[in-house]
């Protein structure tokens, strides 16, 4: 078994997508920078063609827009690949995952309702953690709502 | 005729309260639909709040059973991030509790199944040698859970010496009783024809789903995080990987029990080579950058995700435990078994007992299910397989 990050695969994928950014961040760890339109090809491209698995996405609201990031692993060279992708927060829309991957159908309902994210295509994009009585437009992750709610902590105490 | 049979919100079998709607057709499931979100406690959230130390401490309470596996890849994601290589001694004071704790996880799954198939001897045996684990977690670190070891560049505590003894006899004690327990639970018809060919999970559906840790491997889905992305000591010592390819509760069940032996076999050679030294290094500041931690958890690949900005605490944390990815497995793996069996293979994934009290099924505003009666339903089965070999 081969360890640690293949030249090979990385050299496949600047063919395959040329306009990717690669940062190689330590021998386990990539981080790929991709523009929104070509994450559906490029997440179809590692999952069917080089047999990688979504082990979860992560949402981040950041100055420049919010990013998502795609961790996939590479099991047989125990490598994450993290393919990156900033959304405006303007248009919060994204193509999403789910069809081609059932493992991503949660994962995508999450970021929903923690960060507002929209993704188009999803088969039942319905709040999967937040309580049924939780509105709809309040996303917890949004920097704007960690502003708004900062005392949380003081208004617990009696 | 469809009819609706609702398991929770708190389920019977798991540990987290969780909401199963199984759509039944007669006696078989033909669909599920799963709810969750009881127990959202915003950790994500908490996390950016609180300084990088804190966060050790708050991701600790994730999770009961398997307490040190969220901190264990919380710290080896901050290493990533800050580029720290904790010290030998530290990576094999790690390893060894988190062995030990794959264990003590693994007997308790094995306990409740025994209990939800009707073998009470199974459940009673089984958790008698997992209690004296707990006493060596108290040796060692003070607390029977939640053992507070891990820490950012290193561990809190130290393995004493003289303790070494104490956990070898343990271990002596356990490889002899885990043999006997396999033999016993392998070689017994009744419990092979009630966990055969029950709950299957194919590979292909293994891989869609991302399924992980003894879920996947009992699919015939090798991954193992100690193996594909060694870390601290997994290296270091000589084990094997376990998995099966059947994909049914049997096969699981197999996953967990031999895996005990190789847990046994690390934590052997572990205290054997373990090298002396300083098991803890000063960690001073995280640089902006990301980091990610992944650790094989009992039930599969915990990951954590963290984000620095060069300040003291978090920008950003992101937690996946395994359930999260194996709950989903559950709509493909039910699909097409009874109710009697669906409460086992719901808790193939992972299972608790402590909230059976709570589970009801309503007809028509009636109550028709307790969980002592899904208990019953199930031990009902296993009473019709053992009628039948007997004869």
């Amino acid at each position: 078994m081969k360890k640690g990050y293949s030249k090979k695969i990385l050299e496949e994928i600047s063919a395959k997508f040329p306009e990717v950014s690669v940062k190689i961040h330590s021998p386990r760890r990539t981080y790929i920078r991709i523009s929104r339109e070509k994450v559906y090809d490029f997440a179809k491209y590692l999952f069917e063609e080089k047999g990688f698995r979504l082990s979860i996405a992560t949402g981040i609201d950041t100055r420049d827009g919010v990013e998502i990031i795609y961790h996939f692993s590479h099991d047989e060279a125990g490598t994450y690949y993290n393919i990156k992708t900033v959304i405006p927060k303007d248009d919060l829309k994204i193509r999403s995952l789910a069809l081609l991957l059932p493992a991503a159908n949660w994962i995508e309902r999450e970021m929903h309702e923690l960060l507002g994210i929209d993704f188009i295509g999803h088969p039942n994009l319905i709040p999967l953690l937040t309580a049924e009585t939780w509105p709809a437009d309040l996303h917890p992750l949004r920097r704007d709502y960690a502003n708004e709610h900062k005392d949380i902590k003081t208004k617990k105490k009696p | 005729m469809r009819r609706i049979v609702p398991i929770g919100p708190y389920h019977p079998l798991q540990e987290e309260p969780e909401f199963f709607k199984l759509i039944v057709e007669g006696e078989k499931v033909v669909d599920l639909e799963i709810n969750i979100g009881y127990n959202h406690r915003g950790h994500e959230f908490i996390s950016p709040t609180l300084t990088w130390d804190q966060v050790t401490f708050l991701v600790e309470r994730i999770c009961g059973i398997c307490s040190d596996s969220h901190p264990y890849a919380y710290v080896l994601a901050v290493e990533d991030c800050a580029h720290v290589e904790p010290p030998p001694r530290a990576q094999y004071i790690r390893t060894i509790i988190g062995e030990l704790e794959r264990i003590h996880s693994h007997y308790l799954w094995l306990g409740l199944a025994g209990h939800f198939i009707g073998y009470n001897t199974v459940w009673m045996w089984v958790w008698r040698y997992r209690e004296p684990l707990l006493d060596i977690f108290e040796l060692i670190m003070g607390n029977r859970n939640h053992y507070a070891i891990n820490k950012i560049g290193g561990a809190r505590r130290d393995i004493l010496p003289e303790d070494y003894p104490k956990i070898e006899k343990y271990l002596d004690l356990l490889e002899k009783k885990n043999a006997m327990f396999t033999k016993a639970i392998l070689d017994d018809p009744v419990i092979k024809a009630r966990l055969e060919d029950v709950g299957v999970l194919t590979k292909e559906d293994a891989i869609a789903y991302g399924v992980l840790g003894p879920t996947a491997r009992g699919s015939g889905y090798a991954i193992d995080v100690r193996k594909d992305d060694p870390y601290d000591a997994y290296d270091k010592v000589d084990w094997d990987m376990v998995f099966f390819e059947e994909g049914d509760v049997l096969a699981k069940a197999k996953v967990r029990l031999i895996e005990c032996d190789e847990s046994i076999k690390i934590v052997r050679q572990c205290l054997k080579t373990m090298p002396d030294g300083p098991f803890e290094t000063r960690v001073d500041d995280i640089p902006p950058g990301e980091g990610i931690g992944r650790h094989e958890a009992p039930r599969g690949e915990v990951f954590h995700y963290v984000r620095s900005d060069g300040s003291n605490m978090p920008v950003r944390h992101k937690v996946r435990a395994p359930s999260f990815m194996n709950i989903v497995s559950n709509i493909v793996a039910v699909r097409g078994y009874s109710i009697a069996d669906a409460a086992l293979v719901l808790a193939a994934v992972d299972p608790c007992y402590c909230c059976t009290e709570r589970t009801l099924v309503y007809e028509g505003g009636k109550k028709r299910y307790t969980g002592q009666d899904l208990l019953k339903l199930s031990w009902e089965k296993t009473e019709k397989i053992r009628r039948r070999y007997r004869r």
